[in-house]
């Protein structure tokens, strides 16, 4: 009798620490632990860079946090939401972002159609048959193409933009949904060193409001933005907590170096 | 900029050509009899606008709209049939007042699912009830589980396959393999007679261009482009907090409404209606006159159509036996060589030519062209 509001006071301060909370989280594909009892949590206005070799699992834990894969056991708690129970779009509805490693638009749609889509009214069926597009619409895509560098792109097809360019437009497609916790897989793959410099700008300057999640493997890129690093390796965190940390961890030097 | 207004300017010009060939030129320059063949391919032409937004938008190939068309056209049947069936023209039959097929099958009484057939605002919405209600069931079971492309497609023509089966296997409830036939009157009114083929012509080309507004206002709303997302990136749209599936059972009914009306108005203007209008051939000549017309393309594919059934009816009396060649063929050549259609070969050489001519910029409207891969 007594115990039940210790826990609750305990729970009710751990709240808040967190936005999110991932504990014991195992996905097996026919036996194979792709991601392996993994815990870390995410505090609000960070940014966590996971990094790994090759088949660590980091796809695989943004795949599992956005709904795009069933976790076999474990939780992710997101504001104290179960995430791991829920529908692809109501995470999204919840707060929760997420960029693919291939930039993932519509290249048959102007870059304006491409922000439009993603603007979080009008998702229902009848709601996008009733949809226009008005001045505060307008106004919210002029705003997020000049946070991406596109605003004088709008009119064009998505098709035509520079690999940058497209994954540029891709985060700019969760900013306008105006996540909590983004998450970006390999968001400077394939971008000249200008272009990475003003993304590492850009996501610095978007923190402000929320906490992002990036995958990287360039470590120049990942020493601009991290606040804090986990290391994954065969599905498990190796490593964790401040990149100088990280880096002189004598289990990540072998890792990355021993073989 | 892409006008998002309901309808741009060129697209007017596009439908007031339409609208004034098939309601003015056609029905002065050709007679009677191939007017009556007209509206009955324009009643086609309403499955392959139903294929350029569920096929070419949303990127969800059928290779079953015959089985909409079908339920549509059975529907209309169904109440002219019972209409033509009263106890006075069907006194010598053993149980008089029910269609005769189901007198020559020993049934005694009017199966229940024929009642509602009695009443024509009734049958007016069970026309389009029953196939869209048909196209959600499919598509809701479909759809939520992610079956799609090529599984769908094969699924789809299963579903047209069994739906024959059924009709010509029930023969006492559906008339069989015969279809039903002998449709005389609609409340009174003689529907053999020329005038009447006349003014069922005509409603039959004002349901068309109805259908054609409804499908540019689709397109032009937000749904329309989340089509094309859809068909481009389905889990981006997915994971921008849409609910895919309830956009592709949406498009899939648009496309079984659309179908359906076009079944009944076939039923309306040729008279009868029969199995061979629901299984896999029609369903699938209805995606070539799509593919040919352009898929992309809502206008297109009234000419598309149009056109093959023209080339049909023209080779099969000269050549009958090679028409089918002709019209693989056809499909073939579509595919490999113009994967746009006709509108796409319209785009790329006369808009252009045009714009020089009228010395205007050419509307970018049609900006949503793919290359290749129309099987997706």
């Amino acid at each position: 009798m007594n115990a039940a509001p210790v826990n609750g006071v305990i729970s009710d301060q751990m709240a808040p620490d967190f936005l999110l909370a991932v504990e014991g989280l195992t996905v097996s594909f026919d036996g194979f632990k792709a991601v392996n009892d993994l815990s870390f949590y995410v505090d609000e206005h960070e940014i966590r860079v996971i990094v790994g070799p090759n088949g660590a699992g980091k796809t695989t834990v943004l795949d599992l946090i956005c709904g795009k894969t069933k976790a076999t056991s474990g939780s992710i708690k997101f504001r104290n939401q179960e995430l791991t129970r829920m529908s692809e779009s109501s995470i999204v509805k919840a707060g929760v972002g997420r960029k693919f490693q291939n930039p993932s638009i519509y290249d048959d749609l102007t870059v304006f159609e491409n922000l439009e889509i993603s603007y979080p009214k009008g998702r229902s069926v009848f709601g996008a048959l009733t949809f226009r597009r008005d001045a505060a619409v307008k106004e919210r895509v002029q705003e997020v193409a000049e946070m991406i560098f596109l605003e004088n792109k709008l009119f064009e097809r998505a098709e035509f933009l520079s690999h940058g360019q497209k994954q540029w437009l891709e985060i700019g497609m969760l900013l306008i949904q105006d996540p909590d916790l983004l998450m970006l897989d390999e968001p400077v793959a394939g971008m000249s060193v200008s272009e990475r410099v003003k993304t590492a700008e850009l996501l610095n300057k978007i923190i402000a409001n929320r906490s992002i999640i990036v995958i990287e493997h360039d470590m120049k890129f990942v020493e601009d933005i991290a606040h804090k690093v986990t290391v994954l390796h065969q599905g498990k965190v190796l490593s964790e907590g401040t990149m100088d940390r990280v880096k002189n961890d004598p289990k990540v030097v072998e890792v990355y170096l021993g073989h | 900029m892409k006008s998002t207004a309901f309808l741009s300017r060129s697209e007017w010009i596009g439908v007031a050509i339409v609208a004034a060939l098939i309601l003015v030129v056609l029905p002065l320059s050709v007679d009677g009899f191939r007017l009556n063949l007209v509206g009955k391919y324009l009643t086609y032409a309403f499955v392959a606008l139903g294929l350029v937004m569920c096929w070419g938008y949303g990127g969800i190939l059928s290779l079953g709209q015959g089985i909409f068309f079908g339920l549509g056209g059975y529907c209309m049947a169904m109440f002219l049939k019972l209409e033509a069936s009263s106890v006075e023209n069907t006194k010598i039959q053993s149980t008089p007042g029910i269609p005769d097929f189901m007198d020559w099958n020993q049934i005694t009484a009017l199966p229940w699912f024929w009642e509602p057939f009695r009443s024509l605002p009734m049958t007016i919405i069970l026309v389009i009830a029953v196939p869209v209600f048909f196209a959600f069931i499919i598509g809701f079971a479909m759809f939520t589980r992610r079956v799609g492309g090529t599984y769908f497609a094969i699924i789809t023509q299963a579903i047209a396959a069994i739906l024959t089966i059924l009709i010509v296997g029930q023969q006492g409830y559906t008339g069989g393999i015969n279809g039903i036939t002998d449709l005389r009157t609609l409340n009174g009114w003689d529907i053999r007679t020329d005038d009447a083929k006349y003014i069922l012509y005509f409603v039959n080309a004002g349901l068309l261009l109805g259908c054609v507004l409804i499908a540019y206002f689709v397109k032009h709303s937000k749904l329309g482009r989340i089509l094309v997302a859809m068909r481009e990136k389905e889990d981006r749209v997915r994971f921008s907090g849409y609910s895919v599936a309830g956009f592709k059972i949406f498009v899939f009914c648009l496309a079984a409404g659309f179908s359906a009306i076009g079944g009944a108005m076939f039923a309306l203007q040729v008279g009868f209606m029969s199995p061979s209008f629901v299984g896999i051939v029609p369903s699938i000549e209805m995606v070539i006159y799509t593919a040919v017309g352009g898929r992309l393309s809502i206008l297109g594919a009234i000419y598309g159509t149009l056109l093959v059934n023209w080339a049909k009816t023209s080779f099969s009396e000269s050549f009958p036996e090679l028409w089918l060649l002709g019209l693989g063929g056809l499909f073939i050549a579509v595919v490999l060589a113009f994967p746009n259609g006709l509108a796409g070969l319209y785009q790329s050489y006369v808009e252009p030519r045009l714009g020089k001519l009228t010395g205007k910029k050419s509307d970018e409207t049609n900006g949503a062209l793919p290359q290749g891969s129309p099987a997706e």
